[in-house]
């Protein structure tokens, strides 16, 4: 037990160094030239962070994921790009190993990222389903002798240029209803990504996720052999929620503390005299406070309905509600505050050149709102609430 | 399995489930997502059946796997009632 524990400490000590010393140093050119943070996910490969999920015995580094949510945070104060490429990462990562059949392809392709340390890109997305990841139009189709295809529009895949293998969300087969899923391996070299777009955003430009037409063939073994309704409600959604609220935490973090260094320094420059920032940066504060528990809360039920016999849990409507209620609150927080930082800061916070300026983190923070739209989910959560209850 | 039971909710599931087939062409373990049922029309069975048969599921029932066939309805279904009778 306290092996793993100095494992975590030791993991998310060496995250908050990349994210100081590598991470942060980069973030300003990545988000000025919307080009992918190299030099963070290098340093994170050289770590051995990108199989921070895979077990020891497939020659992971078997941290918990509370130390990989941690390491998403100690990366989103300093880059949210490095931050959210690492998060959805781990995201692929910790769904393949939680589904994970002894002696499959898949256990073995887990030991190539622990070697290699393969960077893994999803997608989910397509034209046409309106932001529903519960349904495919693409489909797996036969393909040369003992191989399997498909092709898909892909509206957004974040550094499917920089990554090493992909996973693609597909309908089973050619006759398959759009609900009828499966999730697919595909290595680089087997596919093709055909750019339709740009990436020229306002904010998580270093995530580079423009359009592509995705084309790729495998083997038969590469299909997850698992339900990929269980797969999305037991791992992929509430997965994604947790984490990527760790990165947004990170942000609104950061930029807290932006605003703490800015009274700081005016109250220094006047000893005694009353700083009015002060009081607007403690309602900050009780604000973020309230988000930090929130996603630790959502983390520890995560854990425990993990642990439960058959996760039968977090195949509950409630669960569903419980995790979309992390992910609105969070995506609210995390512009809020960084919305409030900018007003306790003022004209050194607006600017992007002083140590102040806090408009990347809001400018990063606004893309939450928008990956997987709240106004779906509220959408969708309208449906639920008609006959589940909310987890209290 | 009831087969009273069985016919009122392939009723409940024709009229709500919006599934790409006819639903006596399915038999009772043939899986209803994989026939075109969404999971926004699985909400709509779930209220139907409330209101048809009078019971209320608790959330530990309101899952995906609850509602895949006809035969795992009608158990569910069948387990609420005898517990209310």
């Amino acid at each position: 037990m306290s092996v793993a524990v100095d494992r975590d400490q030791q993991f998310v000590a060496e995250l908050r160094r990349i994210a100081d010393d590598v991470a942060g140093r980069h973030a300003e050119q990545v988000d000025r030239d919307a080009r992918f943070p190299f030099e963070a996910v290098d340093a994170l490969r050289e770590a051995g962070a990108l199989s921070a999920l895979v077990p020891a015995e497939l020659g992971g580094g078997e941290i918990s994921l509370a130390g990989v949510a941690r390491g998403c945070l100690e990366l989103g104060r300093r880059c949210a790009a490095a931050a959210m490429v690492f998060a959805m990462h781990q995201i692929q990562v910790a769904t393949l190993a939680r589904h994970l059949e002894a002696g499959s392809w898949f256990e073995s392709y887990l030991g190539e990222v622990a070697g290699d340390q393969r960077l893994i890109a999803s997608v989910t997305s397509e034209i046409g389903t309106g932001g529903d990841l519960g349904r495919s139009i693409a489909a797996v189709t036969p393909g040369e002798p003992g191989r399997l295809r498909f092709e898909k529009q892909a509206p957004t895949v974040s550094y499917g240029a920089h990554c090493d293998d992909l996973l693609t969300t597909v309908r089973r087969s050619e006759d398959a209803q759009p609900g009828d899923q499966v999730m697919v391996l595909s290595r680089g070299s087997e596919t093709e990504l055909e750019p339709a777009g740009t990436w020229d955003t306002i904010g998580m430009r270093g995530t580079c996720s423009p359009g592509f037409v995705v084309r790729a063939q495998f083997a038969p073994q590469q299909v997850l052999g698992f339900p990929f309704a269980t797969v999305l409600s037991e791992s992929l959604v509430p997965l994604s929620h947790v984490l990527w609220s760790f990165v947004w935490l990170g942000i609104a973090t950061d930029a807290f503390e932006r605003g703490r260094s800015f009274v700081r320094e005016s109250a220094r420059r006047r000893p005694g005299e009353p700083v009015p920032a002060g009081t607007r940066l403690s309602r900050v504060m009780s604000e973020l406070t309230m988000f930090g528990a929130e996603a630790e809360s959502a983390l520890r039920d995560f854990l425990l309905w993990s642990e439960e016999p058959g996760r039968e849990r977090l195949q509950t409507m409630s669960s569903v509600l419980r995790f979309n209620n992390l992910k609105l609150a969070a995506s609210e927080q995390a512009p809020r505050i960084c919305a409030e930082v900018l007003e306790v800061i003022g004209i050194a916070g607006y600017k992007n050149d002083s140590p102040f300026g806090v408009g990347r983190h809001l400018r990063d923070a606004l893309s939450a709102r928008l990956m997987v739209a709240n106004e779906r989910i509220h959408s969708t959560d309208a449906g639920l609430l008609m006959i589940a209850a909310k987890e209290r | 399995m009831n087969d009273r039971l069985a016919s009122e909710v392939r009723r409940v599931l024709r009229e709500h489930a919006r599934l790409a087939v006819d639903v006596d062409t399915l038999d009772d373990h043939a899986d209803l997502f994989r026939a075109g049922m969404s999971s926004h029309a699985s909400v709509n069975v779930m209220l139907a059946l409330e209101d048809t048969f009078d019971i209320e599921f608790p959330d530990s029932m309101l899952k995906r796997s609850m509602f895949e066939t006809v035969a795992g309805i009608a158990a569910a279904v069948g387990q609420l009632d005898a517990q209310a009778a």
